[in-house]
C-alpha cells in the first residue's frame, strides 16, 4: 500500500530548478533511498517533503491526503518527521530536553523516551549533558531519536552517514530494521551508494533534480547505477528509457 | 554601616532592573528583536493604572492584577499583527517598527494624558517601611518589588525549562527552522515570548511608577537602564539579566552613597566598562 505519493513535484531552490517534475511513491514499511551526487536536488527534495521548501508545482500525498501546501509545523501531526542535514540539535538543550523536543506534537505510537534509550542505551546515562558537546554520531543519533519520537508514520532522513566515520555510520544503519520493524516507513538521502544498496528495499538516483533510475538493489547492475549517478553515457531524457524498462520489471508494485 | 544599607538598597533596586530587562532579553533571545518601545510600554502600564485608578475608584492592587494579564494578550497581538510581518523583512525593519511604536505611544499618551508628571499613589505601603536594624531600613515597597520580580524571573525560568512550550522557546531561539519540524509554530511561540515580555514590562512599570514620578516621554530613559542590565549580564541569558539588573543597581546605589548626583553615571560607566573589556557579558551561553 502505497504511503508516499509524490507526482510532477519541482521545486525551486532560489532561481535552481532544484527538483524537476519529479514522482515517486513509497510503500508503506519499507525503506526508500534516494542517491545521487551533490546538488542533485535531493535534499531539496526531503526539505519540500518536509514542508520547509514549498513546492512550484506538482502534487504530494500522504496516505491519500493532500499536503502539497502545509506548512512544516502541521506536518508533524499528518505523520511526516526530518532528520535534517547536519543533525541540527538545539545546542543549548540537553539530550534529554532534545528528545522531549520531539514530544512536543506527540503522535501516539511505539516511541517514547524510554524506547529510544533502549535503541541508543548510551543516551540515558548522558541525558543531563548538552547537545553540543556530543560527537557527530552521537548527534545524529540523537537527531533520529528526536523524530522518531513524534512517532510518524514517514521517517525522512538526510545525509545520515555525512562527516561520520563508516563504522558509526554502519553501527546507525544497523538499527533502521528495527525503526521500520516498529511500522515507520523511512525515506533516506544517502551519498555513500554502497551503504544505500545494503539497506534500501528500492532506490531512486537523482541527476539534475530528475530521476533517473530505480528500482531494487538486486536488480540493478553496478554500472547501471554509477551512469546513473554521474550522468554518462546519457542524458537523462535516454535514461527516463532505463526508468520504464525497470519500471516494467518491478510489476508487482 | 551606610555602605550595607547601600548594597541592600542596590540589590532591591537590581530586582526592578531585572525584572524591567527580562523582557527585552526574551524577545531578543527568541526572536532577534530588539524592541525600541520596551521603556514606553511600561509607562504605558503606568498610565492605564493611572486611569483605572481614577476611573473605577479601584483598589491599586487590583488594577495591577488586571493590567498584568492584559498586557499580555496586548503583547501576543502585537506579535501577530505587527512584528510577525516585519520579520520576514530583516532585523532593520523590526529595528524600525519597535522605533516607530516607541514616538507613537509617546504622543498617544502625550495627547490623552498631557506633558504633566504622574505617580501612582501606593499610599503608606509605598512610603513605609521596616527597621532591620539600627542603621538599615527596607522598604515595603522595594522589597515586595524585589520579591515580585524574584517570582516572576524564578516563574519565567520554570516555564522555559519545564514545560513543552517553553522547550520550544528555547528550541525556536537555537533554530527556529529545526523547531517547525517538531511541530511549533513559529508565530505562536513568539507570541507567547511577547506576551511575557509585555506582562513583565507592565509589572516593572507599574513598579516604577509607584516608586517614582513619570511623564510620557520618560520610556527611553527608561529603556537605557533594560540595556545595560541585559548587556552586562550577557544578551539573552535570563540568569544573566538578573545579574545585571544586580550590578546595575549596586552600582548605582553605591554611587549614591558617595554623591547623590553620582547615582546614574556610575551606572553607565560599570555599562561602559563591561562592554569594553568583557562585551560578551559576565555570563555567557544562552538559556532563552
Amino acid at each position: 500500500m502505497t504511503l508516499l505519493s509524490v507526482r510532477d513535484l519541482t521545486v525551486h531552490h532560489g532561481q535552481l530548478r532544484a527538483v524537476d517534475g519529479l514522482s515517486l511513491d513509497v510503500a508503506k514499511g519499507e525503506v526508500l533511498a534516494i542517491i545521487g551526487a551533490n546538488g542533485a536536488g535531493k535534499s531539496t527534495l526531503l526539505r519540500a517533503l518536509a514542508g520547509l521548501n514549498p513546492p512550484t508545482s506538482g502534487s504530494v500525498r500522504l496516505d491519500g491526503r493532500d499536503i502539497t501546501r502545509l506548512p512544516a509545523h502541521k506536518r508533524v501531526a499528518e505523520g511526516i518527521a526530518l532528520v535534517p542535514e547536519g543533525r541540527r540539535l538545539f545546542r543549548s538543550l540537553t539530550v534529554e530536553e532534545n528528545l522531549l523536543a520531539g514530544t512536543y506534537r506527540r503522535r501516539p505510537g511505539p516511541w517514547t523516551v524510554a524506547a529510544v534509550h533502549e535503541l541508543f542505551p548510551w543516551m540515558a546515562d548522558r541525558r543531563g549533558q548538552n547537545a553540543s558537546q556530543l560527537s557527530g554520531g552521537e548527534q545524529q543519533a540523537v537527531a533520529i531519536g528526536r523524530a522518531l519520537l513524534s512517532n510518524p508514520d514517514l521517517l525522512l532522513i538526510d545525509e545520515l552517514s555525512l562527516g561520520l566515520a563508516p563504522v558509526i555510520v554502519r553501527r546507525i544503519y544497523e538499527i533502521l530494521p528495527d525503526i521500520v520493524g516498529a511500522g515507520t516507513t523511512a525515506l533516506i538521502v544517502e551519498q555513500d551508494v554502497s551503504q544505500a544498496m545494503r539497506v534500501a528495499d528500492h532506490v531512486h538516483c537523482l541527476l539534475e533534480g530528475r530521476s533517473v533510475l530505480r528500482g531494487r538493489p538486486a536488480d540493478l547492475t553496478a554500472e547501471q547505477v554509477e551512469h546513473a549517478y554521474f550522468g554518462i553515457g546519457a542524458a537523462p531524457s535516454t535514461a527516463t528509457g532505463t526508468e520504464t524498462a525497470l519500471t516494467g520489471q518491478e510489476g508487482h508494485d | 554601616m551606610g555602605w550595607l544599607n547601600a548594597v541592600i538598597q542596590g540589590v532591591l533596586l537590581g530586582g526592578l532592573y531585572a525584572l524591567f530587562a527580562a523582557g527585552l532579553s526574551l524577545m531578543f533571545g527568541v526572536m532577534r528583536i530588539v524592541n525600541l518601545a520596551h521603556g514606553d510600554l511600561g509607562v504605558v502600564a503606568a498610565f492605564l493604572a493611572l486611569a483605572l485608578v481614577s476611573g473605577t475608584g479601584l483598589p491599586l492592587w487590583i488594577v495591577l492584577v488586571v493590567t498584568v494579564p492584559l498586557f499580555a494578550l496586548l503583547g501576543y497581538l502585537t506579535q501577530r499583527v505587527l512584528l510577525q510581518r516585519s520579520l520576514g523583512a530583516g532585523p532593520l525593519a523590526t529595528l524600525l517598527v519597535t522605533f516607530g511604536l516607541s514616538i507613537v505611544l509617546q504622543n498617544v499618551l502625550l495627547e490623552v494624558f498631557s506633558a504633566d508628571t504622574r505617580t501612582l499613589d501606593g499610599g503608606s505601603f509605598a512610603t513605609g517601611s521596616f527597621k532591620v536594624s539600627d542603621s538599615i531600613s527596607v522598604g515595603y515597597l522595594s522589597a515586595v518589588t524585589f520579591l515580585l520580580a524574584c517570582g516572576a524571573l524564578i516563574g519565567i525560568q520554570v516555564f522555559l525549562s519545564r514545560t513543552g512550550l517553553g522547550r520550544m522557546l528555547r528550541a525556536s531561539s537555537d533554530d527556529q527552522e529545526t523547531a517547525s519540524l517538531m511541530g511549533a509554530d513559529s508565530r505562536h511561540v513568539y507570541g507567547i515570548a511577547t506576551a511575557i515580555a509585555f506582562a513583565t514590562v507592565a509589572l516593572a512599570g507599574l513598579m516604577f511608577a509607584i516608586r517614582s514620578s513619570f511623564d510620557p516621554a520618560i520610556g527611553p530613559s527608561r529603556l537605557i537602564f533594560a540595556f545595560e542590565a541585559v548587556v552586562i549580564g550577557g544578551l539573552g541569558s535570563l540568569w544573566g539579566t538578573l545579574i545585571g539588573g544586580m550590578v546595575l543597581g549596586i552600582t548605582q546605589s553605591l554611587g549614591a552613597q558617595i554623591d547623590p548626583a553620582l547615582t546614574l553615571l556610575a551606572g553607565h560607566l560599570v555599562f561602559l566598562a563591561v562592554l569594553a573589556f568583557r562585551p560578551q557579558g559576565l555570563l555567557t551561553g544562552r538559556t532563552a
